[in-house]
């Protein structure tokens, strides 16, 4: 393309956007005569141009613009609604105009006839009686060629005030064009000094007294200046993204009826250009919905005693490396009930969930995907493509966006995002004998693994495990997500990392880094932490871009490149590894063979009194205390200890167990609702995930369940309902703790798993929880059941069975002939991963309930019962 | 390069490669896709990336991808003490280095000697060969760079998906 023409289209791009801002400045001030001025100006600049360049079709359009314009420049036409709707018109008709050109070099065909009719008419209408008299108004039509010609100082202007909006005599002159690429390079070439002059410094500090001394210094300080600088170059205000708002708030007006002043504060705030293009879509997107949805007509606003205008503020400024951008109305707020019914109505939430939510979590639903409140589909907005994409385009610049709303008063959205994406601050590790780099916005903490204590990395079936303030963390180790530590058997150390050889498998002296991501929060395992650095970012080569653990890499200061880790692909890569062995359950659906996952269970191992091990489902375990004995206390004969301000009570696990008297004590603690109690136990032995096998024991035996076999050792497995029954003779509402009898009017709960383990851990719970409960082992006998015509109260199954899985089951009993249609269905699953939860409630499941969660389970049944 | 030099490139007389061996086995690429040679480097290895890539490195402020030439051409896998070099190539606006045991001299060669791409060598040969060069005494295989970088990013492309 000829370079005039490309040098045309980015003037006129820019003289564009700001036409748009001037027109609606216009219409609010029509006596603005320097503001009518500059627009006859820009117009009649696009106009001069393409006659230049020849092309007709944008000139003809531009020109009949230009005849309205210049009326309006002689004070003989009002400035009215309709005229500048038809201004905007003729400009979004340039605009299209100037797109084709810009994509195909020419202009494309169209009829502009009928645009210039209407200008035309409008034109040549008579000059209305009541506008303000103007001693130069001479009618003259202005000839188009006569006026001003266009000179290269005009253009420079019209460009500065659209990079301005505002703009100034001393700026004009001061600004010059430059190519992006330019600025990139020059940012690179300046990366690079910095690195040389970094390196320069380091061989300075080996040496002393040397002459290089004092030019380095002044070198380094050069440098510094020059990086802020070109860093400088790159900033731009943010006021740049807003200026198509106003046009949008102006349409708004028109064509809904609605009075919205938009206030727009701190434009003048800088942020780098990479990340102002990420932002500019979403923000436009939210305040076309604040005037759309939140803004109400004058007549809502003059009942609700507010007043007649609404307001819709933007505010920019800096915060603390960050920029913020608040974008708040004062209109309706968001309706509560309208949200829940939609969350309801598109199946989000359940009502139960919804109850146990605050309002503003509540709210939070907008940002989900095809969510949306309004009524109608306007043109404006309502699509329900919305508030989902926008916060994943400020998520993905690293920043966040929170949103308070309040009913009738209005709503605010806070968006907090880095100044730059070039340059971030990053946490250096290594892994593996490799370096990297992790992003310090993500990282929430660092642990230093020790040999005992919390700080002790722990596993279940291999996958390490660490304990953090009374929560488990997942770990990731990051060696082995990388594929780096096969390798580093291989070449059995050959570098001779001093550092590896105290590296047991313990993993004493490794680093945890926790990292929140989402609702996800987990530890990376790494070798060492090195230190904070600001590193420049540069994307990975299209060659690695498949790889998704690394968002970028970066140059450190001794000049060797390193790969920058995105949590998010590792985050991922751990969803996918549990996606992989989904998809082996599922192909393994017709074989009978128990897949891996599904009938391991965590176990808690511990050793008290005499005898075997002992075991625990680690789900059943609240937390696990260590007690000074001299902080034990006795009320009555019971013992008790002050726990989180309440009296716990503590049973020992036998008789047999010798009390410590002094030190501490292992207690491993049980809680539902408010009530919890402590099991004391003499130590805790181990954590482990394995296949049980539970072999029930006949008779009630000091509160075993049965035992079972793991690793290798006869363990028995503790019936905590009998222990909380000691404990508190009431926990379950009942003084027979047995309480296995069938009662009169019992709801009836029909469980179904093919676990005879979880069969036997759940029904006993439920039964002492009240219910009258039947166990069966596959979804066919309930199905039998059902057939029989048995009656239930609620169902619970588990989702991985043998044979018919439990979507199938749900699928069948939900079946519009099925005689338990009605009948609430729980999945109870050991997969609780939103996928599972939203497959399960496609299926027809009424509630999902991750299997190790007892409380959950009580209180769904519950629920589930009561609507039953 | 000299203007004459230029112009005898154009003219297709005479083009002029950069020699190169991997393994004793010879190879060209036009000397125009040459951005720099360069010789022993610190290079970072990027975990999780195709065999074909063994790392990256800095040439002066810019991350250059490595290609282990090797490995895409099935020849046995270097030995820790054989010396490195690497020729920098530029493909889609990005630097990769190929890693070559040693880097020759610049040859002008005549069209006369230039032969297809001989139909028995192998297909991974073949494909990323454009021909051979009779020289005296030895074979010079003229690698096309932008194909065999292609290959490579369509391979780690199919692997992340």
């Amino acid at each position: 393309m000829d370079d005039l023409v490309q040098e045309f289209l980015t003037e006129t791009s820019e003289s564009i956007n700001a036409l748009d801002i001037d027109i609606v400045r216009l219409e609010q001030n029509p006596n603005d005569k320097d503001l009518i001025s500059r627009i006859f100006r820009l117009v009649h600049t696009i106009k001069g141009t393409c006659g230049f360049l020849g092309l007709p079709r944008l000139e003809k359009v531009a020109h009949h613009s230009e005849n309205i314009m210049g009326r309006y420049r002689e004070g003989s036409l009002q400035i009215t609604e309709e005229t500048v709707s038809l201004i905007f018109e003729a400009i979004d008709r340039i605009k299209t105009i100037v797109a084709g050109i810009a994509a195909t070099g020419t202009e494309i065909e169209g009829d502009d006839e009928e645009l210039i009719a209407k200008l035309d008419a409008v034109y040549k209408s008579k000059s209305e009686t009541n506008l303000p008299v103007k001693e130069e108004s001479v009618l003259e039509p202005v000839d188009a060629e006569s006026a001003t010609p266009p000179s290269a100082n005009d253009s420079t202007k019209n460009a500065d005030s659209a990079q301005t909006a505002l703009p100034s005599k001393s700026v004009e002159e001061k600004t010059l064009r430059v190519d992006v690429n330019v600025l990139e390079n020059l940012m690179t070439m300046v990366s690079e000094l910095v690195l040389t002059r970094n390196q320069l410094l380091q061989i300075l500090r080996t040496e002393h007294d040397s002459p290089f001394t004092p030019p380095l210094q002044r070198l380094s300080h050069v440098v510094s200046e020059l990086q802020e600088g070109v860093m400088q170059t790159r900033m731009q205000p943010v006021g740049n993204a807003w200026s198509k708002l106003p046009r949008i708030i102006r349409d708004i007006n028109v064509e809904l009826g609605k009075k919205i002043n938009l206030d727009m504060r701190g434009s003048d705030t800088e942020l780098d250009r990479q990340v102002l293009e990420f932002i500019k879509d979403p923000l436009t997107h939210m305040v076309r919905n604040s005037g759309d949805h939140g803004i109400e007509t004058p007549e809502e606003r003059l009942a609700a005693g507010k007043h007649e205008e609404g307001t819709v503020l933007l505010n920019a400024f800096h915060e603390g490396g960050h920029i913020v951008i608040e974008i708040s109305d004062d209109g309706r707020g968001l309706n509560m009930d309208k949200i829940r019914k939609k969350v309801l109505e598109q199946k989000i939430a359940t009502e139960e969930q919804l109850k146990t939510m605050t309002d503003q979590q509540i709210q939070q639903f907008i940002f989900d995907a095809g969510f949306s409140t309004a009524d109608k589909v306007t043109a404006v907005s309502g699509r329900g493509v919305g508030m989902d994409v926008v916060r994943t385009n400020i998520e993905k610049i690293g920043g966040t966006i929170e949103m308070k709303s309040i009913w009738k008063k209005g709503t605010t959205f806070t968006i907090k995002i880095p100044l730059t994406l070039a340059i971030v601050s990053a946490l250096i590790i290594e892994a593996g004998g490799e370096r990297f780099a992790i992003p310090q916005i993500s990282v929430q903490e660092l642990v230093r693994l020790s040999g005992q204590g919390d700080n002790r990395l722990e596993e279940i079936n291999d996958t390490p495990i660490m304990r953090l303030r009374n929560r488990l963390l997942p770990l990731v180790a990051l060696g082995k997500v990388l594929e780096l530590e096969k390798i580093d058997e291989n070449k059995n150390n050959s570098e001779g990392e001093c550092e590896s050889k105290d590296e047991t498998n313990s993993g004493i002296g490794k680093q945890v880094i926790v990292v929140e991501v989402g609702a996800q929060t987990f530890g990376i395992v790494v070798d060492r932490v090195f230190d904070t650095e600001e590193i420049v970012v540069k994307p990975v080569s299209p060659i690695l871009k498949g790889i998704r653990i690394f968002s970028g890499n970066t140059i450190l200061g001794d000049g060797s490149v390193i790969m920058i880790l995105d949590p998010n692909g590792i985050a991922n890569t751990i969803g996918n590894m549990a996606d992989v062995e989904e998809e082996n359950n599922k192909s393994d659906e017709n074989s009978h063979t128990l897949t891996d996952s599904e009938s391991k269970t965590s176990l808690l191992i511990f050793k008290a009194g005499e005898g075997a091990s002992r075991a625990v489902p680690l789900s059943l375990v609240a937390r696990l205390e260590e007690f000074d004995v001299e902080k034990i206390e006795f009320s009555g004969h019971q013992k008790v200890v002050q726990y989180r301000g309440n009296l716990m009570p503590l049973i020992p696990f036998n008789d047999l167990m010798k009390q410590k008297e002094q030190g501490g004590q292992s207690v491993l603690v049980f809680s539902d609702r408010e009530r919890s109690m402590g099991l004391m136990v003499d130590e805790i032995v181990d954590i482990v995930e394995e296949t049980v096998n539970v072999e029930i024991k006949a008779e009630d035996n000091f509160g075993l369940l049965g035992s079972a076999v793991i690793h290798d050792q006869a363990t028995d497995v503790i019936d905590v309902g009998h222990f909380l029954s000691i404990a508190h003779p009431d926990w379950f509402g009942t003084k027979d703790s047995a309480g296995f009898e069938q009662k009169g009017g019992a709801k009836k709960v029909l469980l179904v798993d093919d676990s005879p383990f979880f069969r036997n851990m759940i029904s006993p719970m439920l039964s002492i929880a009240g219910y009258q409960v039947i166990s069966i082992q596959s979804g066919q006998e309930a199905l039998d059941l059902c057939d029989a015509g048995e009656k239930f109260d609620v169902i619970v199954s588990d989702i991985e069975m043998p044979g018919m899985d439990g979507y199938e089951f749900a699928l069948k009993i939900k079946a519009d002939d099925s005689k338990w249609k009605n009948v609430p269905l729980v999945a109870l699953s050991s997969h609780a991963t939103t996928q599972d939860v939203d497959r399960g409630k496609a299926a027809g499941f009424d509630d999902y309930i991750a299997k190790f969660d007892r409380e959950a389970l009580l209180q769904s049944i519950a629920q589930k019962g009561e609507v039953a | 390069m000299t203007d004459e030099k230029k112009e005898a490139n154009l003219s297709g007389k005479n083009r002029e490669f950069l020699t190169m061996t991997v393994s004793e086995q010879l190879f060209g690429i036009p000397v125009l896709q040459v951005q720099d040679v360069l010789g022993e480097q610190k290079v970072t290895r990027v975990p999780l990336a195709p065999k074909e890539i063994t790392g990256s490195l800095n040439l002066r402020g810019r991350v250059v991808t490595t290609i282990n030439l090797r490995h895409k051409l099935q020849m046995p896998e270097r030995t820790p003490d054989m010396k490195t070099m690497y020729v920098v190539v530029e493909h889609h606006g990005e630097l990769y280095s190929l890693i070559v045991d040693s880097v020759g001299e610049v040859l002008p060669l005549p069209d006369e000697d230039f032969e297809n791409t001989p139909q028995t060598l192998d297909a991974s040969w073949r494909e990323l060969a454009t021909g051979v060069y009779r020289l005296k005494g030895h074979l010079l295989v003229i690698l096309d760079v932008p194909v065999m970088l292609d290959a490579i990013c369509q391979k780690a492309d199919n692997e992340a998906a």
